[in-house]
């Protein structure tokens, strides 16, 4: 059963203002209904005006992702009536959108690159933020906050190329790390990307899911909807077209009732807005250095695998960092940063910015030094980035060697403890001598233990096939 | 030339009770304002007026909003900042 999905994306940008007034887009930390003007609020007698800097904006991700921009585009009303839309009416781009085409780039599987094509980019206001209360049939209410009514988004919208929850995954990584490296966007506030899908198994119909708030729910949300359509094809029930909700903290996508897909926008030219002849700016934007570029630059200038440098640039923050610890050492910054480092960070959802760059940078020259083993540094990681973690300045890695007794020592000074292992294990060590391989892992795990990670575990590996000799 | 069935249509979308009496009325009175706009078509060169002009923009630069008493001034039933409506879902 092959598998089809598209994406939709919407991505909020960074503007100061909204699309089509004055009001700050800054409101985080206010209160609802503060940051709204008669304009957002759609009173009578008030005329949009569209914010120059969210068109540039619009058009930098145009030219990054290789999209035609053609001479002329315009807004369009698409009418429905829901409390989300002050005016009973969202200003969007319809049959004419600012950007057709373009493609993205994606890791294939098996190696390889892969490109995904896309339909369109168009530009159109945030719809407010409504909060639902209450329970019961009679109780249950709607408040309303327009503080992000009219903050400017564009929706990518991709063709139906993508075969799989992990391809999924690739594209919205390699499209929110171009979107971050464009900088129109700011992956750190919530919901400044939210994705729809659309998915079905050929020769079946195609399915709608809205609400998947958080880009990292996308995988999950696929997974349970492919799942959920194969075993209905199994079962010969019959796949309906239609739209379905996902619910987060569930991990389900449940059927929007049908009222609610009635499309009947209505789209019409929006009489209250000029139209669009931009083409002729693209040549004028200035791309900085994008994903792909800096993923071959850091394989050229310092030496190291496709994988860690994919790895190191799917983030623009964790590629500035890299770039500012690396300095002549890029062999051991690569795979700390790209395998452990990452790892630990994510373990503890820690933005890479806390990371301070003196500490970690020390402690990368200890490793090179050669003064630590691996596991030891690996532990001294960690309680650097949980000092930071609870607001304490962080101890330098020499101070917490020295504190700890991590330093290495060498082979030799480990001969008794290895001696003593041996003894205590004589089964494996049976084990070993009669040829079976994982045998002498363990051993060496056991020093390891023994030792707190001071022992270099080639080293011990070497003095146990020493001391078995005989 | 709207008809009986669109406004009807149109009332469901929108959630609004309409009688059989009032879609009545209101048919008539939607083509009465379509047959204004008939008026404007057969002005020449009248509809074009509309786009003669393209690229109007303002700059990226804030303005005060209004204070959120002024916002909830029309508002019925406020909550804590929020405007209340019935419940949508
Ligand atoms: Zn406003």
């Amino acid at each position: 059963m092959t598998v089809i999905i598209g994406l939709e994306i919407h991505c909020q940008l960074n503007t100061k203002t909204k699309l089509f007034c004055g009001c700050s887009t800054d409101y985080r930390d206010d209160g609802p209904n503060t940051h709204v003007c008669p304009v957002c609020l759609g009173l009578p007698g008030t005329l949009p005006v569209t914010n120059k800097q969210a068109v540039i904006y619009a058009l930098r991700v145009a030219k990054a992702l290789h999209c035609e921009v053609p001479a002329f585009s315009e807004f369009a009303r698409k009418n429905y009536f829901y409390p989300d839309l002050p005016k009973a009416f969202q200003i969007t781009q319809y049959d004419k959108p600012l950007a057709l085409g373009g493609y993205i780039e994606i890791e294939a599987e098996g190696g390889g690159e892969k490109r995904i094509e896309l339909t369109r980019i168009h530009m159109e206001e945030d719809p407010g933020r409504l909060v639902h209360k209450g329970s019961g049939d009679r109780g249950r209410y709607t408040l309303v906050d327009y503080n992000r009514s009219g903050v400017p988004l564009i929706e990518i919208v991709t063709e139906p190329q993508l075969s799989s929850p992990k391809e999924a995954r690739r594209f919205l990584n390699k499209l929110r790390a171009t979107l971050e490296y464009l900088g129109i966007y700011d992956s750190e506030r919530e919901g400044s990307l939210r994705v729809d899908a659309n998915i079905s198994i050929k020769g079946y119909e195609r399915v709608e899911v809205k609400n998947i708030t958080s880009y990292k729910g996308v995988e999950k949300a696929l997974t349970f909807e492919i799942t959920r359509q194969k075993g209905m094809i199994r079962r010969n029930a019959q796949i309906v077209r239609e739209t379905r909700h996902y619910q987060e903290a569930r991990g389900v996508t449940t059927s929007a009732r049908s009222k609610e897909m009635e499309h009947d926008y209505r789209y019409f030219p929006e009489p209250d807005l000029a139209p669009l002849e931009v083409s002729s700016w693209v040549e004028e934007i200035a791309l900085p250095e994008l994903p792909d570029a800096r993923r071959d630059r850091f394989m050229q200038q310092y030496g190291i695998s496709q994988n860690h440098a994919r790895t190191l640039t799917g983030d623009l923050k964790l590629a500035e960092f890299f770039e500012e610890v690396t300095s002549g050492m890029p062999e051991i910054a690569a795979p700390w940063t790209a395998d452990i480092l990452l790892g630990e960070l994510n373990y503890r959802d820690m933005p890479v910015t806390k990371v301070p760059n003196l500490h970690y940078r020390a402690l990368l020259e200890e490793v090179k030094k050669g003064s630590v083993t691996d596991t030891s540094a690996v532990e001294v990681l960690r309680l650097i980035l949980n000092q930071v973690m609870e607001g304490q300045a962080p101890e330098m890695p020499g101070v917490i060697i020295a504190r700890l007794g991590l330093s290495k020592e060498e082979g030799e000074s480990f001969v008794e403890v290895v001696a003593s292992v041996l003894k205590e294990n004589e089964a494996a060590v049976a084990d070993h001598r009669s040829g079976k391989a994982g045998a002498i892992n363990f051993l060496v795990g056991q020093v390891m233990k023994a030792t707190r990670g001071r022992a270099d575990p080639k080293e011990i590996a070497r003095i146990i096939g020493d001391l078995l000799k005989d | 030339m709207v008809t009986k069935e669109d406004v009807a249509h149109i009332a469901t979308i929108a959630d609004i009770g309409v009688d059989d009496s009032e879609l009545e009325l209101f048919t008539g009175q939607f083509n009465a304002i379509l047959e204004y706009f008939g008026v404007l078509d057969s002005v020449e060169g009248g509809a074009d007026a509309v786009h003669s002009r393209t690229n109007v923009f303002r700059e990226d630069l804030v303005k005060p909003s209004l204070l959120n008493d002024e916002v909830l001034m029309n508002a019925q039933d406020p909550e804590d900042g929020f405007i209340r409506a019935p419940r949508v879902i």
